[in-house]
């Protein structure tokens, strides 16, 4: 698939001299969502208001369906929508209007068809003559995505779309992404919760401190890094690891319960086999066993450090 | 050009308006019926004839232009200023605008509701004095010239102002103290020699005495330097618009 977004050695440093990018090269294919992820302060929101052209590079290119975002902005912006991270709407403008408000600043002409079916897609079109201070947070954040697609974008920013929204608006939001998606459109959401990416990204990018970590598809990163755990879970505690067992490299639960083995799926022999023999043998009675793949929070939190350290 | 963004724009801040169309309408006729009561019947019984015009009539062009101007002033600096406060800037700086065109619509909508203001205030004080106007087609673009221009200035404070005081400064520091001593009420052959030439300095003067010229045919300063001091003005609006334009001042970082 062609990339429909093209990041070329993106950098900006503040005037304060932080250095927010140092250096990002990135393509995003039509139709994938991805995933941004980086604690705070790693230069997701600064790689974000560039493409959209709220700040200014200090060196680099972003093309946007092969629009240069300086050279050509009106075409490369007339195919974005964005979600900023903070709700900032007039508060005494009627949600209906300053959808409208949009899709007339983006040029395209007034079409009320559309904005209905926006405003209903998006669960707001019983409260569209509602001046927007009469609705609750997750509302106006409904607003935000609607005045983000009344301009029909085909590539759509979600700066952290579920900072501070309850679990129920959380689900919500992921339906919406989803069947944004369906309908085509591109979307990049930036995020520091990983459940989030997740549960609904093909791709996941890693930034930290200005850098690209990396960008791999969500599954093969987490069967890439991903460790698995088996745990073994006993009749009887014990209160300490057998020494016949001491070659496998267990933990030992404190309770004394369950023996936790860590092995790679990756390598032709995960060990399992001999580990069960070995229990077997030393005469340990199993109650229980099960797997666990470890999280994409566990290899965030792998990466980032190693990057840190 | 984005014809539609700007469009937009301009009914977003009309809406504004329209919103609070009784404290827009009212306010102004209130303080303009106060103005014609304390200065036209009070104190203006007790006055001679200024230059052979009535002290009520000569004071209309002034109570405009003070209107429009201040109206046009704070009207687009709380239009641009507003969306940097509470943060829906982002979504001019993302669309597919030039800054020209957000100059357009703000500058547009804040110089029409100046001029409604402004047609409300006359059509007030012809309630309270005979007035006629000697060169219509003049006063007409004298008042379009003063709302496009303050409406400019105005811009420019919202796009300097840091904070809510910084929006009020100029406007009240400034721009009430040279509209109150720039002949609105008083003709300046009225003052002392001395201040007589110093009033010269204040480009109010010109403005007040070009519009009094379009309605009397009499005039402080000759009409051709009045037509000069707002172009300059106009002028130096717009070139400092388009160095912010250039570089992004106190909008992109």
């Amino acid at each position: 698939m062609p990339a429909i977004l093209s990041i070329r050695d993106l950098r900006k440093t503040y005037q304060g001299g932080l250095e927010a990018l140092k250096g990002v090269s990135l393509d995003i294919e039509e139709g994938e969502i991805l995933a941004l992820l980086g604690p705070n302060g790693a230069g997701k929101t600064t790689l974000i208001s560039i493409i959209c052209g709220i700040t200014t590079a200090s060196s680099g290119t972003v093309t946007v369906a092969g629009h240069d975002i300086v050279d050509e902005f009106r075409a490369a912006r007339a195919l974005i929508g964005l979600v900023p991270q903070d709700i900032a709407l007039e508060p005494f403008e009627k949600v209906r209007n300053t959808v409208r408000f949009s899709r007339g600043l983006f040029g395209k002409r007034r079409d009320d068809a559309r904005v209905e079916d926006v405003l209903r897609r998006l669960s707001l079109w019983d409260r569209r003559d509602a001046q927007i201070k009469e609705l609750s947070g997750g509302m106006k954040r409904r607003v935000l995505i609607a005045k983000a697609l009344a301009h029909e974008p085909r590539v759509l920013f979600l700066d952290e779309p579920t900072a501070g929204v309850d679990v129920e608006l959380r689900r919500d939001m992921w339906e919406i992404v989803a069947e944004l998606k369906a309908s085509g459109v591109t979307i990049i959401l930036t995020t520091h919760y990983i459940e989030e990416a997740e549960a609904i990204a093909d791709r996941v990018g890693v930034i930290s401190r200005g850098r690209l970590l990396l960008v791999e598809e969500k599954a093969r990163l987490m069967k890439r890094m991903g460790r698995k755990q088996l745990e073994v879970e006993l009749t009887d505690p014990i209160p300490e690891i057998p020494p016949a067992l001491a070659r496998h490299r267990l933990r030992l639960s404190r309770d004394g319960r369950r023996l936790i083995f860590t092995y790679d799926r990756q390598g032709r022999r995960t060990g399992i086999t001999a580990l069960l023999n070995d229990v077997a043998a030393a005469g340990l009675v199993l109650r229980d066993v099960q797997t666990r793949q470890s999280s994409l929070e566990d290899i965030f939190v792998d990466l980032v450090h190693g990057e840190q350290a | 050009m984005n014809w539609l963004a700007i469009a937009a724009i301009y009914r977003f801040e009309m809406n504004r308006f329209f919103r609070t169309l009784m404290q827009s309408f009212l306010s102004p006729v209130l303080s303009t019926s106060l103005y014609f009561i304390v200065f036209g019947a009070a104190i203006g019984s007790r006055i001679r004839e200024v230059e052979g015009i009535s002290y009520g009539a000569f004071i209309v062009p002034g109570l405009v232009m003070l209107s429009v101007m201040t109206q046009a002033l704070s009207n687009a600096s709380f239009g641009i200023y507003f969306p940097k406060f509470i943060g829906t800037i982002y979504e001019l700086l993302s669309a597919p605008v030039s800054f020209l065109e957000i100059v357009i619509g703000y500058v547009g909508a804040a110089a029409t509701k100046a001029l409604f203001i402004g047609a409300v205030i006359l059509a007030t004080a012809s309630f309270f004095v005979d007035l006629s106007i000697a060169h219509p087609a003049a006063m007409v673009a004298f008042l379009l010239l003063t709302c496009f221009s303050f409406a400019l200035l105005g811009f420019i404070i919202g796009i300097w102002a840091g904070n809510f005081e910084q929006l009020q400064i100029v406007p009240l520091l400034v721009v009430t103290p040279l509209v109150f001593l720039g002949g609105a009420f008083y003709s300046t052959s009225m003052l002392p020699p001395v201040w007589q030439k110093i009033t010269l300095f204040n480009p109010v003067v010109y403005l007040v005495s070009g519009f009094r010229w379009s309605f009397f045919g009499m005039a402080d300063v000759p009409v051709g330097w009045s037509l000069l001091a707002i172009a300059l003005f106009t002028a130096a609006c717009l070139t400092v618009i388009w160095w912010i334009f250039r570089t992004g001042w106190r909008i992109r970082s």
